[in-house]
Formats: structure tokens, C-alpha cells, sequence
């Protein structure tokens, strides 16, 4: 057993650490988030050119080939800095299904774009009463002539607004929660008949309600085997969650080194608030969380290239207690702070957001602790 | 980062699978298996199985007598001993005295006691509590007065875990009395159980059980050269006897055994006509459990790993403690929960090897609401989860 990083990997955690400390001050942070786009073309160019939107893929589109553990050192360190860019929605979502799905010419043009900072992706996927079950798909494609007509509503999509190409799922056969019969689609954001509306998150994220009034793809907007898509969609979600265990795993440390700074340092009643045990003991249950979490994220990075069976537990064990310990940890940074907790102006009220919202993500706590106990059962 | 133990490592495994199906006498494998009462004797049998292997001392170095494994197969052993059935190791001898003797102890003392640990000559019992000190164990009042060269002993320990079999037990007392501080002036002393003056009485906890004792001192005559180390630096080796009862905290094997048996008997249990795995709000309760474990286990072997690359592991050790005593705790409790209203039959004799009796509910059921309650404890002894806290947020976190 070796909890080690490899050399590789520590060059990379000493990259974007770096990228994040040095150019994404909390001010300039704020800037961005409540930007138009949600995000900035010149941070999003300083991570192409350092090579970090390729991190996932082979080594011929300018990537690492690597996995999980990366995937957990990029959001960690994104974490800390609270970083807002549309890595998850362009980079791992959107390219991950290329990567898995997509044809040569599919790959050659769009991964090496995305690679080099120049598309963006956006994975169109949730709707309205799909809540956070994966393979529940409304919206419809049919076949027309030599593409495909595609109608419906996607939900909550991370960067939609934002994105040059959508990849929307859409169903082709079977009941609207059947794992078999979903499609993927490439669509333009200037396609006729597609509706975008994006809205900013409460966590400074970017997210976009899409209507597809009967948007026509040709055959070459396919994306693997029309109805055989969902295990794609599974696995990228997968990556996605990895990543996201790292980055409440980020913030958490933040957050926690932020409220012990500030215990020591506001005095009531003629003394720091850092004497009080109880206050220290609610700290305590703070660092205890994210050393839980820490555990989780770790083993959900590490068992990423697993057999399913193997890395769906991880991984859906990981989402559950994870969305229990940020909130944990979001909701005493909040308290311990007192009043000025509360506030717009202090950072910490940031990161508090950011670790609840992780949870309304890819299935809240108690999607994954009902999923983990069916996967339980079918090991057992 | 590979998570997969080594081929080694699971070369280990199967030998010690093989040791347990070997060497576990079946008697006492069905006593754990179905929560029934163990007597001296059952854990006599199975410590002499260790102690012939050359298992017994897992934490010791070789030149003593230990099997030189380093923290992860420690980890395997105990993991594999829970899964099996084996009753736990009784740490008084050689995990927690034995530790100090080789540290602080002088040749002669090394020279006699440690075999007799080995060879389960020698049953020890711990004398550390009070009724008056509880978690602030420096403000202990049983007295040491130095007479020529014997030490004359007066005062009571309390919570002295299977005392009423011990052949000796070590203590700190007081020998100091003005010392400055509460710390100073205390020694740590080697006590025949037999010594005309000791007096073992049993307490008999909330669940029925005679697990642990009070022990009276009154007027007890140990020679001075039982005491280890230096006189009024005790204090020094229970502060690093305590190290050594926290690692293994974490109760991970025990806990995944527990956890198992939880989930056969909610496979067991029914619930509107369907099996109480089955009910959404139950399931979950164990799926959290069982991630929390996941979690914590983890946590262990990441500590692990720290200390078999020489890190010694500073605030984790606390961390461990807590969440292996509350998740532990959270399994009894789902467990007593599992069985409904069977929880509130008291079968106490149903425990007893030989119980001929028609036991009331499933035949799983006796144990568990006792085994709720016994659990309690976890959270108090060994610095309870509150002190565990405290030095957490002063050393971890620095408040």
C-alpha cells in the first residue's frame, strides 16, 4: 500500500498550486464569479498553456493520460483558490465523453481544442424532474432525414451559457429512466431552435436552463453509438465526482485553517474566542471531517480505474459522506465566525457555500447513500 | 498511490488464516460468534495459541520475544482475527506494561517479567483510575511511602478491567506528596495481586456484567525494587504507556466484524412483511455507517503508512479514537435497533456456555442490547472523546 505521489504528480500539484496562489487572489476571484461569463479567458489560457486542460487525456492530445489521483490534485488545488473555471463542465465532463465516445476526426478537432484552451464544452444532461438520477431522459432525438431532431429541457447545466458546444443527452428508445436508449448529440450554441438561458450559481458557479424546440444535428453530431451511451455518462460522472472530492476536500483545509486563525484572534468577553472548549471542540469536529474526507476523496481517486463494481462503491461512498462533511464544515465556518460569518465580505462565507453547493452536484448525500446500499447489496 | 496491499502483504493474510483455522479452538469461535460470555480460561486458551505461534507480543521488537511485523500487517492480523472470531488480545501485559518494563525497566526486571508475559505466566491488570481523578488521572491520591526497602501502599484504583483474574497489577501512585505540580511526584509500581492488604471487589456495570473492579490498598508491602524507572517520574512512563493503548484504537476489524453481523441480522429482521435491509430509511443508516467505516479505515492506513515511512502520527491517534469508538458505537446502536422489541428481554443467563434454556426472540438477539450498553464505555475510557478533542485543538490546531 503507498499513499505516495509520484513525481509526476507532485509536479503537477506544484503547477496549479502555484498558478492558483500567485493569479487568483479571493479579490479577483470575486471579480470573475461575477462576471458575464462566469470565468476568465485569461486564467483559462494560463491553464492551456501550462498544459493542464489535457491532464486527462493521452499523451497524442497533449495530456498525461492519467487519472484519478490528478484529477484529485487539480481539484484540491482549485478548491483552496475557490477557482470558478469550466474545467469540470469543459474539460472532464464535455471531454471525457469525447475521449470515451467520440470518432478520430471527433477527437483530432475537439480534444485538441479543448486541450488548447480554445472550445468550450458544456455537458447538457439534467432536467427538470430528473432530479439526480442519471439515466432519467426526456428529452427526445429522432432520426430526420440524414441527422437527428432533438427536443426537450436540460437543467442546472454547469457553463452552459458559456459553452461553444453542448453535449446533449437525448433519448432515442425505451422508458424515460432506462439506462439503455440515450444518445449523445454535439450541438453548436448557435443552432436554430436552441433556447440558452444562463444564471449565475449562489456558489459563483455558472450553470444555464436550455430548451431544445427541435434542434437538427446532422449525422456527423453523434457521439458513439446512439442508445449505448449511458455506461459513457456514468464513468464521466465518475471523474467528475473524484474531482469535486478534491475540491471540498480544498476548501475544507481553508476553511478549517481560516475559522482556527480566526478563534485565535477575536477576543469576547476579555478573552479569544480560541479558550472557549466548546468552540474548540466544534473546530475539532471540523478537522475531524476533513480528515474523513480526505480518507474518501483519496480512495474514490485511487479505485477510478477499477471494474465498475469496484469504483461505483468508491465513488458513491465518497459523494455521501463528502456531502456530509462539507456541509459540516461549511456550516460552522459560518458559525464560529459569529456575525461577520454571515457577511458578502469576508472569504470564508465563500467557501462555506461552495462546500454545501458541492452536494446538490452529480447526487446529494442521500441519492448516494440509497445508491452505495444497492451496490452494497448486489457485492454482497 | 496504490491502495492494494503488497503480495507479501497478502501472503501474510493467508497465513494467519491458516493459523486461525488451525489454532482457534472451535468452543470459543462459536462463543464470539454468537456474543456469549468468555471466561478466564477461553481467553488463557487462545492467548497460549498467540503466545506458542510467537504471535502474542505483536508490538514487540524481535530481541523480545515479537514477531518483528511492521504497522500493516499489525493491521492484517487484527483484521483477520476479528473476522475469524478470535476473542481480542488482552492488552494489559503485553501491550500495555510490557512496553514500559522494556523502556524504563531495569535488566532484572526485563529479565523476569517479560517471559512471564510471553508465557502467560503472569496475568496483568491495569491500576491507573480513581475514584476521584476519572480523566484527570494526575490528580490520583494512592499513596507510596518508601519504609527501608519496601514501599508501603494505601489508597483504591477503580475500573481495573478483568482484575478479579489478574496475578499482578501495575499502578501509579503518589510519592510525592508536596510536589509542585499534580504531575510530579508520582511512581509507577509493579503490585502482586497476592500481597496480604490487596483487596479485588467487584462492580457490576449497568448491562450485569463483572468486568471490572475496584482494588484497596491497605497498608500493602511491595519491595522497592518493583518500582520501574525512576521514583516521581511516573508520570513520564504513563504518558507513553497511553501512546501505546491508543494505537489499535481505531478498532477497525472489529468494527467491520460488526458490521457484518449487523447486516445478516437485518437480512434476518422483518419489516412490513419484507426484510429490514430492505427499508429505505434502515438501509441507509447502515450504507452511512458503513462509509463512515470506510472512511475511518482509511484514515488508519493513511496513518499507517505515515508511521512505516517513520512519521510518527501526532492529532490522528485522537482522531482515530474518536471515530473508531463512535462508529463502533453507531453499529451496536443500529444493531439494538435491528432487533426491536427483542432488545428489551434482560437473558443474561443465555450467555452461558451450556444454556439449555429456550432463549426468547432469535438466538442472536440476548447479547445485543447488552453489548449497546457495554459499548458506552468506549467513548469514556482510554482519555475520553472530550479529552481527545482537547488535544486535538491544542496540539493539531493549536488553540
Amino acid at each position: 500500500m503507498d499513499f505516495s505521489l509520484s513525481e509526476e504528480q507532485r509536479m503537477l500539484k506544484d503547477t496549479v498550486e502555484r498558478l492558483v496562489r500567485e493569479t487568483y487572489d479571493f479579490e479577483k476571484r470575486q471579480k470573475i464569479a461575477a462576471s458575464e461569463e462566469g470565468f476568465s479567458r485569461d486564467v483559462w489560457g494560463q491553464l492551456a498553456e501550462l498544459g493542464m486542460l489535457g491532464v486527462p487525456f493521452a499523451e497524442e492530445f497533449g495530456g498525461l493520460g492519467s487519472g484519478g489521483v490528478d484529477l484529485m490534485i487539480l481539484g484540491e488545488a482549485m478548491g483552496r483558490g475557490l477557482v470558478v473555471e469550466p474545467y469540470l463542465s469543459t474539460v472532464v465532463l464535455g471531454g471525457g465523453l469525447i475521449d470515451l465516445l467520440g470518432s478520430a476526426e471527433q477527437k483530432e478537432s475537439l480534444l485538441n481544442a479543448v486541450v488548447g484552451g480554445e472550445t468550450l464544452l458544456a455537458f447538457a444532461h439534467g432536467e427538470p424532474d430528473s432530479r439526480y438520477e442519471p439515466a432519467h431522459v426526456r428529452c427526445k432525438a429522432e432520426k430526420t432525414g440524414g441527422g437527428w431532431t432533438l427536443t426537450g429541457r436540460k437543467s442546472v447545466v454547469l457553463n452552459g451559457a458559456a459553452a461553444d458546444q453542448l453535449i446533449v443527452s437525448a433519448r432515442i428508445s425505451g422508458g424515460h429512466d432506462d439506462e439503455d436508449g440515450i444518445g449523445l448529440f454535439l450541438v453548436g450554441k448557435d443552432a436554430a431552435n436552441l433556447k440558452v438561458h444562463g444564471t449565475p450559481g449562489i456558489d459563483g458557479t455558472h450553470v444555464a436552463e436550455i430548451a431544445l424546440d427541435g434542434v437538427e444535428v446532422g449525422a456527423d453530431a453523434v457521439l458513439g453509438t446512439p442508445g449505448a451511451c449511458f455506461a459513457a455518462i456514468e464513468e464521466v460522472m465518475a471523474r467528475a465526482i473524484v474531482m469535486l472530492a478534491g475540491e471540498a476536500v480544498g476548501a475544507m483545509e481553508v476553511a478549517v485553517e481560516t475559522t482556527v486563525e480566526y478563534l485565535k484572534t477575536r477576543k469576547q468577553f476579555g478573552k479569544a474566542l480560541s479558550q472557549f472548549q466548546v468552540l474548540q471542540h466544534r473546530a475539532v469536529d471540523m478537522r475531524i471531517s476533513l480528515e474523513q474526507a480526505k480518507s474518501l476523496a483519496v480512495l474514490a481517486a485511487a479505485r477510478l480505474g477499477e471494474p465498475r463494481a469496484v469504483r461505483e462503491m468508491a465513488i458513491s461512498a465518497a459523494k455521501a459522506g463528502i456531502g456530509q462533511h462539507a456541509r459540516i464544515v461549511g456550516e460552522l465556518a459560518i458559525q464560529l465566525h459569529g456575525g461577520i460569518g454571515m457577511t458578502w465580505e469576508v472569504p470564508v462565507a465563500h467557501y462555506a457555500k461552495r462546500l454545501v453547493m458541492i452536494d446538490h452536484l452529480f447526487g446529494d448525500t442521500d441519492h448516494h447513500l440509497e445508491r452505495f446500499a444497492a451496490l452494497s447489496d448486489a457485492a454482497a | 498511490m496504490d491502495l492494494n496491499f503488497t503480495p507479501e502483504e497478502l501472503a501474510f493474510r493467508e497465513e494467519v488464516r491458516t493459523f486461525l483455522k488451525s489454532k482457534l479452538p472451535d468452543d470459543i469461535r462459536a462463543k464470539i460468534k454468537g456474543g456469549k460470555r468468555l471466561v478466564k480460561d477461553d481467553y488463557f486458551r487462545w492467548h497460549k495459541a498467540l503466545s506458542e505461534q510467537g504471535w502474542l507480543g505483536s508490538n514487540w521488537p524481535t530481541e523480545y520475544g515479537g514477531p518483528g511485523w511492521d504497522p500493516v500487517r499489525k493491521h492484517i492480523f487484527e483484521e483477520e482475527c476479528y473476522a475469524y472470531g478470535a476473542p481480542r488480545i488482552l492488552p494489559f501485559g503485553v501491550n500495555m506494561v510490557a512496553p514500559v518494563i522494556m523502556k524504563f525497566g531495569n535488566q532484572a526486571q526485563k529479565d523476569y517479567y517479560l517471559p512471564r508475559i510471553l508465557d502467560l505466566t503472569d496475568w496483568w491488570c491495569q491500576g491507573y483510575s480513581e475514584p476521584g481523578s476519572g480523566s484527570d488521572l494526575a490528580s490520583l491520591r494512592t499513596s507510596a511511602v518508601r519504609e527501608g526497602d519496601h514501599y508501603i501502599i494505601n489508597g483504591q484504583k477503580t475500573w481495573t478491567t478483568l482484575g478479579q483474574h489478574a496475578d499482578m497489577i501495575f499502578c501509579l501512585v503518589r510519592t510525592n506528596p508536596d510536589a509542585a505540580k499534580p504531575q510530579e511526584g508520582i511512581s509507577f509500581i509493579l503490585v502482586d495481586m497476592n500481597t496480604p492488604g490487596v483487596t479485588v471487589r467487584p462492580i457490576i456495570l449497568l448491562e450485569g456484567e463483572h468486568e471490572v473492579n475496584e482494588v484497596w490498598f491497605d497498608n500493602v508491602k511491595v519491595p522497592a525494587e518493583n518500582l520501574v524507572g525512576e521514583e516521581n517520574k511516573g508520570w513520564t512512563y504513563a504518558k507513553y504507556l497511553l501512546t501505546h493503548e491508543r494505537t489499535g484504537i481505531a478498532n477497525v476489524g472489529s468494527s467491520k466484524a460488526a458490521l457484518l453481523h449487523l447486516k445478516a441480522i437485518a437480512r434476518d429482521q422483518v419489516k412490513n412483511g419484507r426484510p429490514l435491509i430492505e427499508d429505505p430509511l434502515f438501509r441507509n443508516r447502515i450504507a452511512k455507517v458503513e462509509i463512515d467505516l470506510m472512511a475511518h479505515e482509511m484514515t488508519n492506513l493513511r496513518v499507517l503508512a505515515e508511521v512505516q515511512s517513520g512519521g510518527a502520527p501526532g492529532l490522528e491517534s485522537s482522531i482515530l479514537k474518536i471515530r473508531g469508538t463512535e462508529i463502533r458505537q453507531e453499529i451496536t446502536d443500529l444493531a439494538r435497533r435491528a432487533i426491536g422489541p427483542y432488545a428489551m428481554p434482560f437473558q443474561s443467563e443465555a450467555l452461558d456456555e451450556g444454556f439449555n434454556g429456550e432463549p426468547v426472540g432469535p438466538d442472536y438477539a440476548a447479547p445485543i442490547a447488552q453489548q449497546y450498553f457495554n459499548m458506552r464505555k468506549l467513548s469514556i475510557y482510554g482519555g475520553s472523546n472530550e479529552i481527545q478533542k482537547n488535544i486535538i485543538a491544542k496540539a493539531g490546531l493549536g488553540l
